[in-house]
Parts: C-alpha cells; structure tokens; sequence
C-alpha cells in the first residue's frame, strides 16, 4: 500500500491528538502487540470515545434500575430498550442527544439526531410511532439564540415530517447557560410484535455483512479532520464536520427493513450512527463472540479516492449493517431493489473475533473486536468528585427578602411573557404532531401525549422532562423531581408509567464539581425510579457541554432528561388537563407551601437565580400519583393538570384554556401570596370533578395519606383567586401565544 | 365500491387511508404500488385515492416526480374514464401537477411547514365528498404541510367559482373568509377543488385525521360517508 495517512504510524501525540491519552496508547499498543497504524488508532478513537463506551459514566450508570418482569432486554443489550406492552406486543424506545452538531449547524444537526434516533428503534424490528424532543436554548432576546431556535425546529420539523412519524410533544426551555451550547435531545417509540425482533448479533461464521443504504460519503469525520490537516499537508477544505440528513432515503430505508426482517433473511442488523462502520462492526461481532472480514473498497462510497479510516469513521446517514443468512441473499437483495436502495455485500462473519479490514488487498485494520467495545476492552474510569462551590451559596438564600409585588395580576402578566412559560405553539406546529392518526391528545391536551394502540383497547402515554434549575441547585433531589414529574405527567393523563430511557447532558467529567453533579444526579435519579418501578432501559451520556465565557468556561446545568413511558390499559382512563364544565369542582391534591425556590417567578421577575430546589418528598409523591390513578380509575374526576413552572395559579390558567372557562378560588391560605400563586414546591394536582364527588374525593386522598383541599369552582367568567379579579382567560392567551413569535417571527 | 391506495416511495398517509377507508369505513381496500401499470381492477364505481406525504422526497417540487409514475399514468386514463380520484394534501399536489387538476400549491405565506386544526367552509354539496354536508357548513379538520398556497391565474378562479368546482375554503369558527384565518394565503382561501367532470377531487387538510371518536374529531368523516353514499 501506499504511504497514506491511513497506514502511517502513530505515537502518543497524534493518539492524544484523537482524545486518547497515553495511557489509553499504552494499552492499545500492550492489546495489538505493536503500534498501532492511523487507521486503526482512529477506531480505538472513537469506539473509547464517551459517546460510544460511557468510560467515565458506566460505574455509575450500572447503580439505576435496570431490571423489571416488563423488561424483554437488559439495558445496553440492544441498540433501545424494549417493554412488554401485553397483547403480543412490545415497545421499542429510546432517547439521544445531538447537541454539538446541533450548536454548530441546527438544522442538519437536529435533523440527524432525528434521524439515529429512529433508526435505532427501527434496526430492532419496531416501527416507529411516535417521537418526542427536549431541547434547551440560550437567552431568546439574543439573535445566535434566535438563528438556532429556528434552525433546530425547522430540522426536527423537516426530518420527522418528511419521515411520517408524528412529533407528539416534548418540551423547550431558554437559559443562558445554554448559549453556546443549546441540547438537542430526539427520542423515538416504536411498537413491534413480541418475537418479531432482531438483535444487533453477528451469529454464524461464514454469513455475509452487507451494507444497505445510502453511500458513505466524507461526512461527520471528525477525529479526521485533524488528521488530514496535522499529518498531511493536503487541506481538509472537502470535510464537512456536521452529517447531512436526508428522511426521504430513511423513509425507504424503514421500509425496506421492516420487509426485509419478514422474510427471515436477517440474522442481525445495526444502524450506522456514531463511528459509522466501525462501531456496527465491533459491536455486532463482539455481541456473538465472533470476527469479520470486510473489503473496503466494496462499500459504496459517494466520492472517489476515500481513505479506509474515512471510509470507517464516516458517519454518513441513513445506512444499515446487516448480517445475513447464508443462502438466502436474494430474498434480502429483492427487497432492497424494490425499494430502489444500495445493498452490497462487503464481508463476512469469522471464527478469529477480530476485525479485519482490507483495502486494496491489504490487510488495514487486525483488531479483536471485544477489545473495542464496552464491556470488554474499552476503558472505566471513576473521576473524582467534590461538592460544587455554588451548592452552599444557595443554600443562604432567604425568602424574606424578596420583596412581594403590589400588583400581583401585573405580576402573573409579566411572568406569562416568560419565554419558559408561554405557548410553544410556534415550535410544534411545524412539526406533524397527527401523522398514522393515533395521536389523542390534539382535540384534548393532557398532561402525557397519548398514542392509541390500533387493534387495541390501549394507549401508550409518553412524557420528557428535566427541569435543569432544579437539578442545578440540588442534583440529587433535581433528579428525582425529573423523574417524578414524567412520572405524574403520564400518572395524570390515566396511565401507569413503566419505563425510562435517559439523557445525561452534563460538563466536563474532569471538573470535579461537575462530575459531582452526575453522581449525585444518577443517585436521585435511580432512587426515584426504583420508587415507581420504572426501570432505566437505556439512553445516552453526553459530556463536555459548556459556554465559553470572557473569562472562565461555564458548565451548562446538569439536565439529565427523563424520557418515560407508560400504558394506559383502557382507553376510556384518558384524562385532559382542561377544565370541561362550568359549576364542575376544583380540588388541590398535595399542599401549598411557602416556597419559591428556584421558580419561574424568583428568576423572571426577581432575577434571582441563587436559590435551593424547592420542597420535594419522594414519599408524598408517589402517594399522589397511586391517589390520582385510583380516582381516574374509578372514574371520579374530569380533568387533572400537575402544578410545574409558573405554580399554582398557572397550572389553573392552563386548564381555563381550551374551553376558555374562568374559576372562583379561595386557597384558604396563610403562606406568602406570591409563594401560593407562583411557587412551585412540588407533588401537587389541580383536579376539576363533578360537584358531588368532592366529598369521596377528600375521603379518597385522606385514605392514601395525601392532603387535599376543594378550592372552589368551575366558571364561564373571570379567574378570581381569593376575590383577586385576574380577568378574563382570553387576556393570558394573547400573552401566552404571542412571546415565543415577537421573537422568531 | 373498492378503494385503491396509490403508495409512492415517501407517501406516508397510505396506512392511514388505509385504515379509515378499510377499518372506520368498511370498505374493501388495497394499496397500489407505484411502479403498477395495470388498473383494470378498478370500474367507474370505484375510488383511487392518492395519500399524503412526501413523494420522492417532494425533490424538485412536491408531486413534480410522482407525476411520471407509472401507476400516475394509469390513474390519469382512469379518470378521463370517469373513475373517481381523491387526492389529499401530497396527492392533491400530485394531482395538479398531473393535471389531472387546475392550479398550482405554493409554499405556505409564511414559509413554514403548518400543523394545526383549520375552519373550512362547504362551498358547494353538489359534489361526491360534501353531498352529506349542507350548503356553508363550517366543519374543523386539520392541514399539516408546507406547500398548500393554492394558486391559479383569474381566468382558472373564474371557471372553477363559474362551475361550483370549489369544495372548501379557510374560514373562521363562524365561517368567515378572513386573511388571519387564510392559513397558507390561498387565493380566495380555496382548501380544495374538483374537476370540471365532478370525478377528481383534491384538498389540503386531512380528513382521514378527524374521523374517529377516539380521536377527538369526527367531522371528517361527513366526506368518506357522502363519498359511499354517491358511489354505492
């Protein structure tokens, strides 16, 4: 072979030039023997990259649940987790970050994650449902923040749209420490009948590797970059950094996988995401104890003159590995041509376990495969940690100084301008929330989105949530609260919560503050989940997100996004937020408390950010979520809206708008007016029921050691709270749809 | 009546055409394959409909390339035959670029992709989709597209208000034709038409969204039972 980058040698600063320190050179060197060429030191690079061995996360991430008779896979075992839904069926779903790619070009950033994150649900044999996303954003008064608002909303909208999987929800917050550095978190649900599945294995020596797909181009390549420019001197002006989407070839690609999957060809099969080929390949041969032998120059490639470590770190999309039984390569291939898609052989599995790549017949890369993965040779690390600086600053913080406001309808106005708290319309109505009509939350908002099961009585109820500030000021309770929140949010709209899938946004590891921040995150984390028996099925770490400020750089806050799940096992259980009937009941579930940590209101209209989480018992909480499952199931109430951002009065608001009613409140209460109408101490439900059933109500919440309070009732006129005429409901909607289009439109 | 569900490569609408017209509706139903070129199955009572989504990606142009299809080809011979065609959202794209309709679907006025519930105004009953509606009945079902600006030069809007081929507009709760309400800026608010043979229909929003209880929205449906009513 030529003297190319891809075969040149390698030493311990072009390995710490590609984030492998010398320790992790070292230990390459001891597994091979000898030194390492480029080509193969670029897919130890990425396979020991976080995003593909969770190094420095997995210690911790092993402590969640991972286990429940519901459960079909271990967590990690497959490419998402896969749930017993009953009737046969089973559900697929998972969530994933894309947040660099997203900070640097939003609309193919967004776009892709969209796409990987559907494609790791449909390589399991699921077709995709439904898709949700998390997204976290900088100040929105800045234009960088505007541009990449509409970049992200305009390529999620695109990808899933062109894709027909409907975007049913999710949810969006604005902060500074995002500037830099916006999350971009995609999560996908599938359904696929039980035992129709197909694991990411490479079983039976001698069965051909094909490639399906797109061609691989010299897209998202990034360790390469560097390469060409520090090891060549050729530029690296051809190399875009950031992976280009196209739904409409992963529109054919799910097709043309769930077909192929019906004809019993496949014997496992695996998307190409991060690291591309060389990630599908070591994964899958070390998943069966088994090797492969590849021939590069057989992949289909979109440019001439493509390097092997190109070829193999190439992060082209819309592409799938696929091992197939011996024999039976024409029924693959028929399927495949049908549907006008690239589908070559490029190898075969082996009895060596290792991986072998030749280019022009010769051999580039001889790696045993296990020594790539996770699991087998890729490194652990346990980072030190310590208590974040920040942490006892918070906890000085004192409520009487805040001073309360005069006016406190003013008040609840300017707070309704809060981008974190006005309509997301502009957001969601570029994405296709309807598409395969099982989304049954459109002409009834709820506090879960709600996708019917055809052929069923059932519905799966979906949910994101991270409340980031909370997990600021105390990562541990933070997370539970997460948890909790999704938890209540799918408990409200009629539905038992069943499983998790998680995104880990946080720092740099190295900072030991951070790293505490994902210790004391994962603990919560784990505990609330063991709480509502909702195990973690898998997700996604992603690390290293910061702001670059004048003088320091700036973790953003720890979001570790729940993504949760649950099943509603009778569609007649279905419950909106919205109030329905003037002279209906209003009753509190839970208790207010003189708390106005970390709300909306102290950072909105106190510009305060420097306060503890606010009031949180795990306990109390789950005693509300089996309170308000009970009362949905025993069919008592008509409507049930959890109290989140913006408190007890927003969550009263919110359920005035669909049917524009008003209320007439009397809290009855002796705390701090603006703590009663805006804090957000957590565990609490608005309920509204038919009048004659409060008193059973009481009876009910009482029975289950839950507080509870009637607060008043149902109207066709203004929102009176405590004789406080707030107006008329129309007066917040025009505020409330109005902020996020002042700015982007 | 048979219903035939056109499936392009990127329609993704046909599972549910599939399921309302089979399932909600009764009606014995099958997709067609695009590279089809044998319609002989389907008679003069039959109904082929041409679903929403994303055909060939919408590259070029939406509906620009479905057009050259050959199953397209068939489908234009069915309706000069005086068969029915149903084009919504996508397939009404694709069936005025076929011609088998007037006028163009431009971008959206605000250059967005939109996804909401829209008022729409029954223009005419005298039609086999509103003949179970009555004359100016607002009924509610949503759009989801980015190319749904009906276009067409004054002479084409004279003819189809000249025959009553105009089966919908954008209108408010009350049925008002106003600009706000005009979600897409189509001329005269227009949502969807017919042919002047009264055979080929094509609209915007999605019926086959609205036309289940479980749903929350059932006003859809009215078109799929007068479209059974006039074909059984």
């Amino acid at each position: 072979m030529e003297n190319t980058v891809s075969n040149k040698q390698t030493d311990a600063s072009i390995a710490s030039k590609l984030g492998l320190n010398e320790e992790e050179f070292e230990k390459i060197k001891s597994i091979l023997g000898r030194v390492p060429n480029f080509t193969e030191l670029s897919v130890f690079s990425v396979m020991w990259s976080e995003h593909c061995s969770y190094k420095n996360s997995i210690t911790y991430l092993k402590t969640l649940p991972r286990s429940g008779s519901a459960l079909l896979v271990e967590a990690g075992e497959e490419n998402a987790g896969l749930v017993d839904i009953g009737d046969g069926m089973a559900c697929a779903f998972k969530i994933e970050s894309h947040n660099h790619p997203s900070a640097i070009e939003p609309y193919q950033g967004a776009a892709t994650g969209v796409g990987g994150i559907h494609r790791d649900i449909f390589t399991m044999g699921a077709r995709p449902i439904a898709a949700l996303n998390s997204l976290r954003f900088g100040d929105l008064k800045e234009a960088h923040t505007q541009h990449l608002v509409k970049g992200v909303v305009k390529g999620i909208g695109d990808y899933g749209n062109c894709l027909g999987v409907p975007t049913i929800g999710g949810e969006t917050y604005f902060n500074d420490c995002y500037n830099q550095n916006i999350l971009v978190n995609a999560m996908s649900i599938g359904t696929v009948k039980v035992g129709h599945t197909v694991s990411a294995a490479a079983d039976g020596p001698g069965n051909p590797v094909f490639i399906v797909g797109s061609a691989t181009g010299k897209d998202g390549i990034h360790g390469a970059t560097f390469a060409s420019a520090d090891l060549t001197e050729d530029s690296a002006d051809d190399l875009p950094a950031v992976q280009v989407g196209d739904p409409f070839q992963e529109k054919l690609l799910l097709e043309a996988s769930l077909e192929a999957i019906q004809t019993g060809a496949i014997v496992g099969m695996q998307d190409m995401g991060a690291a591309g080929i060389s990630c599908s390949t070591s994964e899958m041969s070390a998943k069966s104890g088994t090797g492969m032998r590849i021939d590069l120059n057989k992949v289909p490639t979109r440019q001439a003159d493509m390097e092997p470590f190109e070829i193999l770190l190439s992060e082209s999309q819309e592409r799938m590995l696929i091992v197939c039984k011996k024999g039976m390569e024409a029924e693959l291939e028929a399927v495949f041509d049908k549907w006008d898609l690239e589908c070559e052989i490029i190898g075969e599995v082996t009895d060596t376990k290792k991986l072998e790549f030749y280019f022009n017949g010769e051999l580039v890369v001889d790696i045993p495969s296990n020594d790539l993965v996770l699991g087998g040779g890729a490194p652990v690390y346990e980072r030190s940690f310590k208590e974040a600086a920040y942490y006892k600053e918070l906890q000085s913080f004192n409520i009487d100084n805040i001073e309360q406001p005069k006016d406190l309808v003013q008040t609840a106005k300017d707070l309704m301008a809060s981008p974190n708290l006005s309509s997301k319309r502009w957001i969601y109505r570029q994405y296709d929330s309807m598409v395969r009509t099982n989304s049954m939350h459109t002409n009834d908002p709820s506090d879960g989105f709600l996708i019917r099961l055809k052929g069923t009585q059932k519905a799966i109820v979906a949910s994101v949530d991270c409340n980031a500030s909370y997990v600021y000021a105390d990562p541990y309770q933070g997370a539970m609260i997460a948890v909790s929140e999704a938890a209540r949010n799918i408990a409200c709209t009629g539905a038992k919560p069943l499983a998790v899938t998680n995104c880990l946004n946080f720092g740099n590891p190295y900072n030991p503050e951070v790293y505490w921040q994902f210790v004391n995150a994962i603990k919560g984390m784990g505990e609330a989940c063991r709480k509502f028996d909702t195990p973690v099925t898998g997700g996604n770490v992603s690390f290293y997100n910061q702001t670059q400020l004048k003088d320091k750089v700036e973790p953003v806050h720890p979001t570790p996004t729940i993504g949760m799940i649950g099943l509603m096992e009778d569609l007649s259980h279905q419950t909106g937020l919205s109030f329905q009937n003037a002279e209906d009941a209003i009753v509190l579930l839970g208790s207010n408390k003189n708390d106005i940590n970390q709300s909306e209101y102290l950072k909105h209209i106190h510009q305060e950010k420097m306060s503890p989480v606010p009031y949180f018992n795990l306990e109390e909480e789950a005693n509300l979520q089996n309170l308000i499952l009970s009362l949905i199931g025993d069919n008592k109430i008509v409507s049930a809206h959890d109290i989140s951002e913006g408190g007890l009065f927003f969550c009263l608001l919110e359920s005035c708008m669909n049917k524009q009613l008003g209320f007439t409140v009397s809290a009855n209460s002796s705390i701090r007016k603006d703590a009663l109408l805006f804090g957000e101490c957590q565990s609490r439900i608005v309920i509204s029921c038919r009048k004659n059933e409060v008193d059973a109500i009481l009876q009910a919440a009482k029975n289950m050691n839950v507080e509870a309070q009637a607060l008043g009732s149902v109207t066709n006129g203004n929102m009176y709270f405590d004789e406080l005429d707030f107006g008329h409901v129309s007066d917040f909607i025009n505020i409330f749809d109005s902020t996020l289009p002042s700015y982007l439109d | 009546m048979n219903v035939g569900v056109v499936v392009f490569p990127g329609s993704n609408c046909d599972d549910d055409m599939m399921h309302v017209m089979g399932e909600v509706m009764d009606c014995n139903t099958h997709k067609i394959w695009h590279k089809e070129s044998d319609l002989s199955a389907y008679g003069s009572l039959d109904c082929i409909v041409v679903p929403g989504g994303f055909s060939y990606g919408d590259y070029l142009r939406s509906g620009a390339i479905a057009r050259y299809s050959p199953v397209m080809q068939e489908v234009s011979k069915f309706a000069q035959a005086g068969g029915y065609v149903f084009g919504i959202c996508n397939g009404f794209q694709v069936l005025t670029e076929a011609q088998l309709l007037p006028g163009v679907l431009l971008r959206n006025r605000d250059q967005k992709f939109i996804c909401q519930n829209v008022y729409l105004r029954t223009e005419t009953t005298n039609s086999a989709l509103t003949n179970k509606l009555q004359e100016k009945e607002v009924i509610k079902i949503p759009i989801a597209h980015a190319d749904g600006r009906y276009f067409a030069d004054e002479n084409t809007i004279k003819s189809l208000n000249d025959n009553d081929q105009i089966l919908f507009s954008y209108c408010d709760a009350e049925g008002n034709n106003t600009d706000a309400m005009n979600v897409n800026g189509s001329v005269q608010s227009i949502a969807g038409i017919m042919n002047k043979q009264r055979n080929v229909f094509g609209m915007m929003p999605h019926p086959e969204r609205a036309s289940e209880d479980i749903l929350g929205n059932t006003q859809g449906k009215k078109l799929f039972e007068s479209l059974l009513a006039h074909l059984n």
